[in-house]
């Protein structure tokens, strides 16, 4: 039997839901026997590959950059997992949005910065005006709310994802938790 | 006032009218002072001191005469010419013209369609009788309903009649007005309430702001009748502060009632007692639903609250409240004078009497309008409004304000009546009537609308409150050309959303004008999302450098 | 003089069989039957308002739909808490009101403890479909013990009921229509300045989420004691 080819992207988000997608310790082993991380950050592929059946999406999207990439991703992905509050919500990144980008800009590139204060404009995507959940830009699947999804909430995510069904952690996570 | 002592002062204000040659009425309603009818009036006035003739002569200010558009509209009674856009300067001529032929240059339309196919019973003083002046009423017949109902009927008797008039409310719902009389009079608890709704806040509706200019004292006689018939002793008129010469007529005219006790203690010489004082509204459309009434009455927050307990059996300061609206209530000294029977003779089977609109938008003649129930769209923006303009072609007629619809060209023939508008998905509403031709954008007039109750919303319930305005933002986004498929399914499940779980009527009816143009013109909201274009060109969509998803 | 006895009607709901008083509402018969109906304004002891709209429930019979905290029971009555159609509208209402603040769970004191939270958690809310509106609201850190963080209001007016019926003070009130309705202290004064305020608390305990909150509690932190009203109300019926 083919693995699943599964993928993990990480966009305007702490990582923290990666972290907790590592806490699912010994039960990682139970999971790499079925699956294929065709990309990740944990990994070391460079290219979003064709043709991926799962991917988790962290993050909300912040920035042009995230904007393609989730378009990109879309196209290719089967099953679109928006995974944790950033993804699902916008949460901690879409605060800014009441202020706007520029003003969060000048916050930290010019007022808190006493040495050489300049605001980025090579190598650094710009800021979206508006930061949104991936639902706001493309399609998704599934969502999993949290901050961080627990480590057992995407274990069972994972395991009724690769039964063949979309299972129902209503009881497992909520927005925050 | 006593029957005799009445026909007294009726008899004198005849004989003293009789005394003038000539009467000559100037429209002093809200519409035809704002373009300077006051100044003509003036001018009038010095123009027959000038020429000798203040004995013969009468210039009288008189309420709406119809043709706003027009204004200043000036009449003669004798002959029933009517003179529009006069000035000033025109005054000499008007005067010197009163013996021989009408002065042609300014002459109106008084014989047109415009004035033969109108039915007028609420606006039948109107432009006829001096607003400012009781005598002028009493002696076009008012208060004689007053002094017959107290006279010589028992209140059973007078709801009776109302009751088989068929009035239905004005104000917009068409609750059965004799109804609601007999449910307040029989429900138990004192003191009782009436109050005129005269918060009129639908855009373009004026209606009620010109009854109250023009002949204040009607309405203030089919309060009183009602308070007699429900056994109320006090009345408020609840006026918005935005119509400031109808608070100030209508002050003036309970003053006047007042005085010749037609309101106060032993009205009509029996011992029935009845006051009515006005309140003022602070600018709020949702205060016109009847419980956000009565909170502001009562000086609270104007917030509607959940009925049951209706106003009939727990209104004002918990007591049992009459509540119609201000044609409501200028349509009972007619009936009581007239009879039910009479009233219910005119209009459709289930529709009674006439109603009251205020024509607007793209067509020849932007005017308030009296037509009896049944009468067709087509009659009325054709015939009495004289059609639309610059050759155009009319599109959609909007009815009932921002909770109503627009009624296509295709049904044009459908009678106006409470229950055919209903089934086309509009409503009577309190009577504003909106013409719209080729040029106007449905997705446009329908975010127009729902912008008018996302601001209006009182905020406390969820549905309208929040509803309103994501329905609003989504209205935006298809006029922009940013929408998707999903995003009209998305609109469509918020109208059922906020019509089927808002708290009161605005936001239950919310969805109504977004609905209703989905159902006619669903093809212009699909040019939007689809095609990226707005058929009408009113909508600014730009090109979209990137497809957004 | 004695006072009427109160009738008693019997009616059904969710196909089961119960009774209430005549002055009862469907919601106070359901929640001694232990039916689960949703609320977010109600606040048994408070006057009910019927403005969140989630304890709409539907009644044989009739097409329109009912709000459980204000409509009394009657003989025979056929009510239904639950249905698609209503699992339906509660969705959306609650997802209407996440779409019309700022409610950022994972960095709210009441995180953990906030009745908005679990509802849309008990709903089976997992994601909010409108569009978020991302208002620019502010916060009153003037009282000394308490703050007001309007990004967190629901406008569920819970603590303008219990300050005005309960606490006899009116400090809180609501200022503004439509989406810009705030909850004000006095005359829309800082709420350290205000001078009705007792400093009772009773506010903060009452609020569902994490718009009122003491002082001094970081990130789920706060969780509210809401046992006292039930005390004081019914030491107050039991003196009338």
């Amino acid at each position: 039997m083919s693995k699943v080819r599964l993928a993990t992207v990480w966009l305007d988000g702490c990582s923290g839901c990666h972290m907790s997608l590592l806490d699912m310790d010994e039960r990682l082993v139970e999971i790499a026997d079925k699956v294929e991380i065709v990309y990740s950050p944990l990994v070391d592929n460079k290219e979003f590959p064709q043709e991926v059946d799962i991917t988790l999406v962290e993050g909300a999207i912040g920035n042009v950059e995230d904007e393609e990439k989730i378009k990109m991703i879309r196209q290719r992905t089967k099953t679109l997992v928006s995974l944790g509050d950033c993804a699902v919500t916008g949460n901690v990144p879409s605060m800014r949005n009441t202020c706007g980008a520029k003003a969060v800009l000048e916050r930290v590139y010019l007022e808190n910065v006493t040495l050489q204060p300049q605001i980025p404009s090579e190598s650094v995507p710009a800021l979206r005006s508006r930061v949104c959940p991936v639902r706001e830009v493309v399609k998704v699947d599934v969502f999993v709310p949290g901050c961080p999804p627990s480590a057992d909430t995407i274990h069972a995510l994972l395991v009724g994802l690769l039964s063949g069904s979309v299972p129902d952690i209503s009881l497992l996570s909520r927005f925050g938790a | 006032m006593t029957p005799e002592e009445l026909t007294n002062t009726i008899t004198t204000e005849r004989e003293t009218q009789e005394k003038f040659k000539h009467h000559v009425c100037v429209c002093v309603a809200a519409g035809c002072l704002s373009s300077q009818s006051d100044k003509v009036k003036a001018a009038l006035e010095d123009e027959i001191k000038r020429q000798g003739r203040e004995h013969e002569c009468q210039i009288k200010g008189v309420g709406c005469m119809g043709l706003c558009a027009a204004g200043p509209l000036v009449s003669v009674e004798e002959t029933g010419t009517l003179y529009q856009e006069v000035k000033p300067e025109d005054a000499a001529e008007v005067v010197a013209s009163l013996e021989g032929q009408p002065v042609a240059r300014i002459k109106g339309p008084s014989e047109a369609p415009f004035f033969t196919r109108q039915v007028k019973i609420v606006l039948e003083n109107c432009g006829k009788i001096d607003p400012n002046r009781i005598e002028d009423y009493l002696l076009s017949g008012g208060y004689q309903s007053l002094t017959k109902v107290l006279t010589e009927m028992t209140p059973a008797q007078i709801i009776e009649e109302v009751y088989k008039s068929g009035l239905r409310g004005r104000g917009g719902a068409g609750y059965p007005t004799g109804l609601k009389w007999s449910t307040v009079a029989k429900a138990p608890g004192s003191p009782k309430y009436v109050i005129c709704n005269a918060d009129e806040g639908d855009p373009g509706a004026f209606m009620d702001r010109s009854v109250l200019e023009s002949d204040p004292h009607r309405v203030l006689e089919g309060m009183a009748i009602a308070a007699y018939a429900v056994g109320a002793s006090q009345g408020y008129v609840y006026v918005r502060a935005e119509y400031p010469l109808a608070i100030e007529r209508l002050q003036n005219a309970i003053k006047q009632a007042r005085r010749l006790r037609f309101l106060g203690i032993d009205i009509c010489g029996t011992t029935f007692n009845f006051n009515i004082d006005v309140r003022l509204g602070a600018g709020a459309f949702v205060c016109g639903e009847e419980t956000a009434l009565i909170a502001s009455v009562e000086g609270r927050r104007g917030n509607p609250k959940p009925r049951p307990p209706y106003p009939a059996e727990a209104g004002l300061w918990g007591c049992p409240t009459l509540i119609n609206n201000v044609e409501t209530f200028a349509n009972i000294a007619p009936i009581a004078g007239r009879g039910g029977n009479w009233y219910a003779s005119i209009g459709t089977e289930k529709s009674k009497g006439t109603k009251v609109f205020a024509l607007a938008g793209r067509v020849a003649n932007t005017d308030l309008i009296e037509v009896p129930m049944g009468m067709t769209l087509r009659e009325i923006v054709f015939d009495i409004g004289g059609g639309i303009p610059d050759g155009k072609r009319l599109k959609a007629v909007q009815t009932g304000g921002p909770s109503g619809g627009c009624i296509p060209e295709q049904f044009l023939d459908m009678p106006v009546d409470y229950e055919s508008l209903n089934k086309l998905g509009s409503i009577m509403g309190s009577g504003g009537m909106i013409v719209m031709d080729e040029t106007s954008c449905m997705v446009d007039v329908a975010k127009y609308f729902m912008e008018f109750c996302m601001s209006e919303s009182c905020g406390k319930c969820v549905p309208c409150r929040v509803g309103t305005a994501q329905m609003y933002d989504l209205l935006h986004k298809i006029t922009e050309g940013k929408a998707g498929l999903e995003d009209l399914e998305m609109l469509e499940d918020l109208c059922d959303l906020v019509r089927n779980t808002s708290l009161c009527g605005l936001g239950q009816s919310a969805p109504n004008p977004v609905l209703s143009t989905l159902r006619y013109f669903r093809d212009e909201y699909m040019e939007h999302i689809v095609n990226k274009t707005c058929p009408a060109g009113i909508c600014k969509i730009k090109v979209p450098t990137e497809v957004t998803a | 003089m004695s006072t009427a006895p109160a009738r008693v009607k019997t009616l059904k709901i969710d196909d089961r069989d119960v009774s209430g008083r005549e002055e009862e509402t469907i919601l106070d018969v359901a929640r001694q039957n232990r039916i689960n109906i949703p609320t977010l304004c109600h606040v048994p002891g408070l006057s009910p308002v019927g403005s969140c709209r989630l304890c709409l429930v539907e009644i044989k019979g009739s097409p329109k739909l009912f709000p459980a905290c204000v409509t009394l029971v009657r003989e025979g009555m056929e009510v239904v808490t639950k249905s698609e159609r209503l699992a339906s509208y509660r969705k959306m209402i609650l997802e209407l009101l996440f779409s019309d603040g700022n409610h950022i769970c994972a960095v709210c004191v009441s995180n953990g403890n906030c009745e908005l939270q679990s509802l849309a958690q008990n709903l089976g809310i997992d994601s909010i479909r409108f569009p978020y509106r991302f208002p620019k609201l502010t916060v009153d850190a003037s009282h000394q013990r308490f703050v007001v963080d309007h990004n967190r209001c629901i406008l569920c007016a819970r603590c303008v009921r219990v300050c005005g019926e309960v606490e006899g003070a009116h400090t809180w009130d609501l200022m503004g229509r439509g989406t810009s309705m705030r909850i004000i202290s006095d005359m829309n004064e800082a709420w350290g300045d205000s001078e009705t305020c007792t400093s009772c608390g009773k506010c903060v305990q009452l609020c569902p989420t994490g718009a009122l909150v003491e002082k001094g509690k970081s990130v789920a932190e706060m969780s509210k004691k809401k046992g006292f009203l039930p005390y004081i109300v019914s030491m107050r019926e039991g003196r009338r």
